[in-house]
């Protein structure tokens, strides 16, 4: 027998005890952060070496949803890294070992300042911001994630693209010794991402390297990855090593495995079916054993600060 | 005690409960008694009854050929449970399927079953095992004759089906359905091969002796 809940309060609203403990801790931190802001350490991404390090200095953001995060255990042992693995736990397991330090991000292509950057160099010049996100993964479920992370913008606008750079290419590192899955051809490694300028400078774009106030763990993409949260969660590349101001539309990984099931914009969007599963509905992650799927939003519910990018595309044909 | 009372009264109901252990497990799992069932509980189940689905076709279909290499025929005693268990997890499946995932919502599933052949797929693979499951009784067995062979060959088509269906809604690593495929591919290479012979010795032994 079934027992369903009363609809007046959605699971998903229901904030679990880790997330509460994540929460008071969250604060504190953000209270030490604010002590630091004083102290005039202002403006200078500091990301500390050690593991799951606390990160100071965390801006808030007008961004942000409202809606309860999903607990740490959740965002930390579901995740899609193919380099690890192409179970939902397999990066967990696998990624442990992973060395994100020393770490150095290549910068190329269509702007005035390019050249390879060492990780700590690289976010030297760009403010923390928590940005609490919604993630459409594109096999139909989602989390609220509290990134932390830069403006994609800002960094943009820091290397100065030229009027050539049409599009920015990301590509994750490619390391059979440390990345289990890159030994097997699960997809042509290394896997690549790409986003027009005009996506890229969208202030809803992110770099996050941190999850709630810590510094990013291996399996969610370390120390630096992608998010844009009107997309499908297959664009938040992981793990980047090079940025490239192109000039044409970038081959990206999922497209390329399977063009018909994957375009290059991957915007969330409910009334465009996946060739095998419908895109209408989602299962929010942490939402319990009977709760229903929720409506997918189109944008995924960003669409006030995206829409415009698309004016005038066929998004039935350029999904 | 003789042999086919302890196969009665003993093994049928350990390998009954060993058989139920996977569903026993997503129960326990469920609750937090023994292990979890992740971030995603819907998938898994969903995923754990698919393959003991999968696991027990290959297991009701290892029966004969391995009776055969190792000439324990008691084998057979345990056939027709394991093809139940098929169908139970088969069953079970399509039920999580229902009403965790689909949350009964009858045009969704309608949806899936016309729109997405792979759903299509694994349903045709099901109404198969109902069938058989539904004429498994010795009583009905007796009564069709020599149909219910014939009818229970199907398995063989609710096999191919059923890891059909498992290859076609993998998103990318077909690693695992491959394995079912292969496994699939030396059952049936097996019984080919004894047909094959079987077929040979029919037709020497049908001539004369020279």
């Amino acid at each position: 027998m079934l027992i369903r809940k009363p609809a007046d309060i959605r699971p998903s609203e229901i904030t679990s005890e880790t997330n509460y403990i994540n929460r008071r801790d969250f604060i504190r931190a953000g209270a030490i952060a604010g002590g630091s802001l004083i102290a005039g350490a202002a403006g200078a991404a500091v990301i500390p070496d050690t593991r799951q390090a606390a990160l100071s200095g965390i801006k808030k953001s007008e961004f942000s949803t409202d809606e309860a995060p999903n607990s740490y255990e959740d965002i930390t042992t579901y995740n899609n890294f193919y380099e690890f693995g192409t179970g939902k736990s397999d990066p967990f397991r696998n990624a442990e070992d992973f060395k994100p330090r020393p770490w150095s991000i290549d910068v190329s292509g269509h702007a005035e300042k390019t050249g390879t950057l060492d990780f700590e160099d690289f976010m030297k010049p760009f403010d923390l911001e928590e940005r609490i996100y919604r993630m459409r993964c594109v096999e139909a479920w989602s989390m609220v994630i509290p990134w932390v992370g830069i403006s994609l913008a800002d960094v943009v606008k820091h290397f100065q693209p030229t009027s050539k750079a049409k599009f920015v290419a990301f590509e994750t590192l490619n390391d059979p010794k440390q990345m289990s899955g890159v030994r097997w051809g699960s997809l042509d490694w290394p896997y690549r991402e790409g986003l027009t300028i005009e996506e890229a400078t969208n202030p809803l774009s992110i770099l996050a390297v941190g999850i709630y106030g810590k510094s990013i763990p291996n399996q969610n993409g370390a120390p630096i990855r992608l998010v844009t949260p009107w997309k499908y969660g297959f664009k938040g590349i992981k793990s980047i090593i090079r940025i490239n101001f192109t000039s044409s539309r970038p081959r990206t990984s999922w497209n390329m495995a399977a063009p018909q099931e994957y375009g290059f914009y991957a915007n969330v969007n409910p009334s465009v079916s996946h060739p095998r599963w419908s895109q209408a509905r989602e299962r929010r992650i942490g939402s319990g054993l009977f709760a229903d799927k929720q409506e997918t939003l189109m944008f995924n519910g960003y669409g006030e600060h995206v829409a415009h990018l698309y004016k005038g595309l066929d998004l039935r044909r350029n999904y | 005690m003789n042999t086919l009372q302890q196969i009665r009264f003993f093994w049928k109901p350990v390998v009954f409960l060993l058989c139920l252990l996977p569903a026993g497990l997503v129960v326990t799992d469920a609750i937090g008694l023994s292990g979890t069932l992740g971030a995603n509980p819907v998938e898994e189940i969903l995923d754990r009854f698919g393959n003991w689905g999968l696991r027990f076709i290959m297991i009701t279909l290892a029966i004969t050929p391995l009776r055969r290499v190792t000439g324990w025929n008691w084998l057979s005693r345990f056939r027709r449970m394991l093809g139940l268990f098929t169908f139970f997890y088969a069953l079970m499946h399509f039920t999580t399927w229902v009403v965790l995932d689909r949350d009964l919502r009858l045009s969704e599933i309608i949806e899936d079953l016309t729109k997405r052949p792979f759903v299509l797929i694994g349903f045709t693979a099901l109404l198969i095992l109902t069938a058989l499951a539904a004429t498994s009784f010795t009583a009905v067995r007796r009564r069709m004759g020599q149909h219910w062979q014939t009818l229970h060959n199907a398995i063989y088509a609710a096999a191919i089906l059923g890891v059909w269906h498992y290859w076609w809604q993998v998103k990318k690593d077909v690693t695992e359905p491959l394995i079912y495929a292969a496994i699939l591919t030396i059952l049936f290479g097996a019984r080919v091969i004894w047909h094959l012979a079987r077929n040979k010795r029919r037709h020497r032994e049908a001539r004369p002796a020279q």
